[in-house]
């Protein structure tokens, strides 16, 4: 009660950097959950018509055994992965205000990720010239548009931190804002434990 | 502990960018007005004044093709229309009413008033906001523009595949791409309004004291937040198979084309839910004003409505019956059809209970709420018997469903959302509509419905088939079409009055700002609010808040008026009993305070701070990047790559610019407020 009275003593605005919310977490944060919460049902959609279709395609014609290469895929998942421990590296440092190891692994986040688009990219080559592509038959269609989906996902994801970097460069990023650093970090995280569950689902069980 | 006004010295206010991005638009201000201060508006209560007036242009729109329709059905072999022109009209008359109608109508009434039924000063995301509505007006306009550029989409509002898939004509790509766009604007939206309910509510504004609008729509978000992935997926899927020759409903090449089905009603039955769940909150709203009475059973209306948003997510495959789907699959849907009626029948007799000894009175938005208790449990039982497997499979396919939905999102949804335009069109627009007028609109409207609708039961039950543009003389069809024709008539004569008593109804008048008695907080603040809402942010301390400030009980327990109402400005500091009505139950944010609550909002100085409240500023970019959408959907119906690259261009660099610029400008010196600069970020993330 003696915070409502202060502050309806002073004046009525709204505190820019923090607004007291009524859970006491920020707007943007939970809007981000509510989105991840949307994109869930949406990836759950698209791994769901790819485990349906798979097996679906006409006898002879391309299949997962005849183009996976899971040596190379778990390199890159793994690639994939590490760049989660440098987000989480990032927001710590961010967090202790420690601006120059916050561009340093903002900058391996985004390297990282690159460099698995990168490897999809390189895969999606070596797969069209063994013969997949869109129109191919059921597996490569639902394969392409499934991982295609997930790969716009890090893509975006690499030009958000790329953002984060250029903001810290210009000093625009103070630990002050530690926060958008997080919510980078969630999107991050979560396309991160998409792609486990893609490379679980689609290149590891038969 | 949530925290209304928080301090903050105005030392710390955003001082302006030493290197601010170079615009090539000026920013309009908070004193921008006229068309451009619309156009760039982010004041909650402008864009939910813009998405209905728009929506009721679509509806205007979409009865004027039903009318068509009815033209054409009113009697047999009819050649008023042609087969395809049929088709056409009723695909866009089913997605009008859907998406450009009920859902965006929902949409600009929640957005309106959700704010202030929490007592807060505007949304979440004010820039967001804005962007929902220019999305869905680019969606809407995106769509109707193919009847000018070689036909409207002709495959039914569900979109069936492979039909669609193989249609030759863009008709399908403007369904697919529309459908798309105004998912964006849905997705926003729903994202916005969820937070704002979650984290904006005012000071002991607990969950459970929220008003029942609030929930049921908050119910609604949660079920767009979670339906709209679903069917992105399936027109993705869709638009990959027309435009890159994928294939995923290519049954030549093995495919299931019953996925499209699934996927399709996965977010279609939630959809359902979409579109009534907002409407039972107007009515939860206004039979008690015009009862006299609390509403009966407010927690059970809460979770029924919770109830029927869990279990709206498994009774998709209903709609697929008479695919075959194999004998489980059809027992397990069949018993959840029947079970979901069990939260709905809850609050059917929630509504009479609260009407039950009332002292009923019944202007028109009363008629209109108590018209969607009976139209909607006509549609309600009739939606039961498609539960019923034996009578489903005779039933699919006939009239006997088309009389089934209207009866629920016309007879319901859209008799709820009338009800709510005639109880706050006074909050609105500053007057009354007027009660003869409102009247005769709802009686021509009721009687015209069951004309128009009622006799569609009885063609089903005989067999005419749903989707025909004509049928033979001779079935015994002629009498009741001839009926509903008629009927439907009478349906645009009750919308034309509604539109007379607008037009008179027009110049604002003292209306005062509580004309009903009674009893959510947006009937403390002015007709029509002022841009910020609230002077000073309410302290709330009970479930109808204004009618506890207002009225009193006796000793018999009945409710009598307070001589001086309570919680009002001039009341400060004096002996402010705790209402005794309302026990403080759930009071988990103002905790045990109670009797201390006439300080919060009673502060007497209020007047001085007026100019203070600082509001966020008008933004271009919402409205630019909106307009990327439609270029990007051409250049990819028409495959002219180019015409792509550039929307997608446009979309990108119009949230960048967006991102880069300050929710409040520097140079708007009124304004600085509820801080949205997180956006920037979930806008890049939406891109």
């Amino acid at each position: 009660m003696s915070t409502v009275t202060a502050s309806s003593g002073s004046h009525t605005e709204i505190d820019a950097g923090h607004p007291p919310t009524s859970t006491g977490l920020s707007n943007e944060k939970v809007a981000m959950w509510s989105f991840l919460g949307s994109e869930c049902m949406l990836f759950g959609a698209l791994i769901s018509t790819y485990l349906l279709f798979k097996g679906q395609s006409e006898p002879g014609t391309i299949a997962p055994v005849d183009v996976f290469d899971i040596p190379y895929t778990s390199v890159s998942s793994f690639v994939l992965l590490m760049s989660s421990l440098t987000m989480v590296l990032a927001l710590a440092a961010i967090q202790r205000g420690d601006q120059r190891l916050t561009r340093i692994w903002i900058l391996a986040t985004a390297l990282l990720g690159a460099s698995f688009v990168a490897g999809q990219a390189y895969e999606f080559t070596v797969f069209v010239r063994e013969g997949m592509n869109l129109r191919v038959n059921l597996f490569s269609s639902s394969f392409f548009v499934l991982t295609g989906f997930h790969g716009a996902h890090v893509t975006i994801g690499v030009l958000m931190l790329l953002s984060l970097y250029s903001l810290s460069m210009r000093g625009k990023l103070p630990s002050s804002k530690a926060e958008t650093v997080e919510l980078v970090g969630l999107y991050w995280h979560f396309v991160d434990v998409v792609w486990i569950v893609i490379f679980t689902l689609i290149y590891l069980i038969p | 502990m949530a925290i209304v006004t928080p301090q903050r010295p105005e030392a710390l206010a955003p001082e302006r960018p030493l290197n601010a991005p170079v615009r090539f638009l000026r920013r309009p201000t908070g004193y921008t007005k006229g068309v451009w201060g619309w156009m760039t508006t982010v004041d909650h209560k402008k864009i939910g004044i813009m998405y209905s007036a728009t929506a009721f242009i679509f509806f205007l729109i979409g009865g004027l093709e039903a009318l068509l329709l009815r033209i054409q059905l009113g009697a047999p072999d009819q050649t008023f229309l042609r087969a395809d022109t049929y088709n056409q009209i009723f695909t866009m008359h089913g997605t009008t009413m859907i998406f450009l109608v009920i859902m965006p109508l929902s949409a600009g009434l929640a957005n309106y008033l959700l704010p202030i039924m929490i007592g807060a000063r505007d949304v979440a995301f004010p820039r967001i906001n804005a962007l929902g509505y220019w999305v869905f007006l680019a969606g809407g306009l995106f769509m109707y523009s193919s009847f000018f550029l070689g036909g409207a989409p002709n495959g039914g509002w569900f979109g069936y595949v492979p039909l669609t898939r193989n249609l030759p004509g863009h008709n399908i790509d403007y369904w697919i791409f529309g459908l798309q766009i105004l998912g964006i604007a849905s997705l926003s939206g729903a994202v916005n309004l969820i937070v704002t309910v979650i984290n904006m509510r005012a000071p002991g504004m607990s969950l459970m004291r929220m008003p029942i609008f609030v929930w049921m729509s908050l119910v609604a978000q949660f079920l767009l937040l979670f339906a709209i992935p679903v069917i992105t997926v399936a027109l993705f899927l869709l638009s990959f198979d027309r435009l890159f020759s994928t294939n995923f409903f290519n049954v030549a090449a093995g495919s299931d084309p019953l996925l499209w089905q699934h996927l399709f009603w996965m977010f279609g039955h939630p959809e359902v839910y979409i579109l009534i769940l907002p409407a039972m909150g107007i009515v939860s709203e206004v039979l008690p004003v015009f009862s006299r009475k609390p509403l009966f059973g407010y927690q059970v209306m809460v979770f029924s409505g919770i109830a029927i948003g869990f279990m709206g997510w498994g009774v998709w495959a209903h709609h697929m019956f008479a695919t075959g789907l194999g004998p489980v699959a059809v027992s397990a849907f069949s018993a959840s059809t029947m079970f979901i009626a069990v939260p709905t029948g809850v609050k059917i007799f929630n509504w009479i209970s609260t009407m039950w000894k009332g002292k009923l009175t019944f202007p028109t938005p009363m008629l209109f709420a108590i018209g969607f208790v009976a139209m909607f449990t006509i549609g309600g039982l009739s939606g039961v018997t498609h539960g019923v497997v034996p009578a489903d499979t005779q039933q699919t396919d006939t009239y006997y469903i088309v009389a089934h939905f209207h009866y629920v999102l016309f007879g319901g949804s859209m008799f709820g959302l009338f009800a709510g335009a005639y109880y706050w069109y006074p909050k609105f627009a500053g007057r009354l509509l007027d009660e003869r007028l409102g009247k005769i609109h709802f009686w021509l409207m009721f009687v015209g419905f069951n004309m128009t609708f009622g006799p569609f039961h009885i063609l089903g039950l005989q067999g005419m088939p749903r989707r025909v543009y004509t049928y033979p003389e001779g079935r015994g069809w002629d009498v009741w079409n001839l009926v509903s024709t008629i009927g439907s008539f009478v349906i645009a004569l009750s919308i034309l009055t509604f539109i007379v008593n607008m037009w008179k109804c027009r110049k604002p008048q003292e209306v005062g700002d509580d004309p009903w008695d009674a009893r959510t907080l947006e009937w403390t603040i002015p007709s029509p609010p002022p841009e910020y809402n609230f002077k000073e942010i309410p302290l709330v301390t009970s479930r109808d808040e204004l009618w506890h400030r207002k009225y009193t009980e006796d000793e018999h327990g009945r409710s009598v008026k307070r001589a001086v109402p309570v919680g009002q400005p001039k009341m400060a500091h004096s002996e402010v009993e705790p209402s005794p009505a309302e026990p403080h139950e759930g009071s988990d944010v103002v905790g045990e305070q109670t009797g201390e609550h006439g300080e919060g909002p009673g502060e007497g100085h209020s007047e001085e701070h007026e100019e203070h409240i600082h509001m966020p500023s008008p933004s271009y970019w919402p409205l630019l990047t909106a307009v990327g959408m439609p270029i990007l959907s051409y250049g990819m119906i028409y495959k002219t790559w180019a015409v792509a690259i550039l929307g997608g261009v446009w979309i990108f660099g119009s949230l960048y610019a967006w991102a880069l610029e300050p929710a409040t400008a520097p140079e708007d010196t009124p304004v600085h407020g509820p801080d949205t600069s997180g956006e920037d970020l979930e806008s890049v993330t939406a891109g």
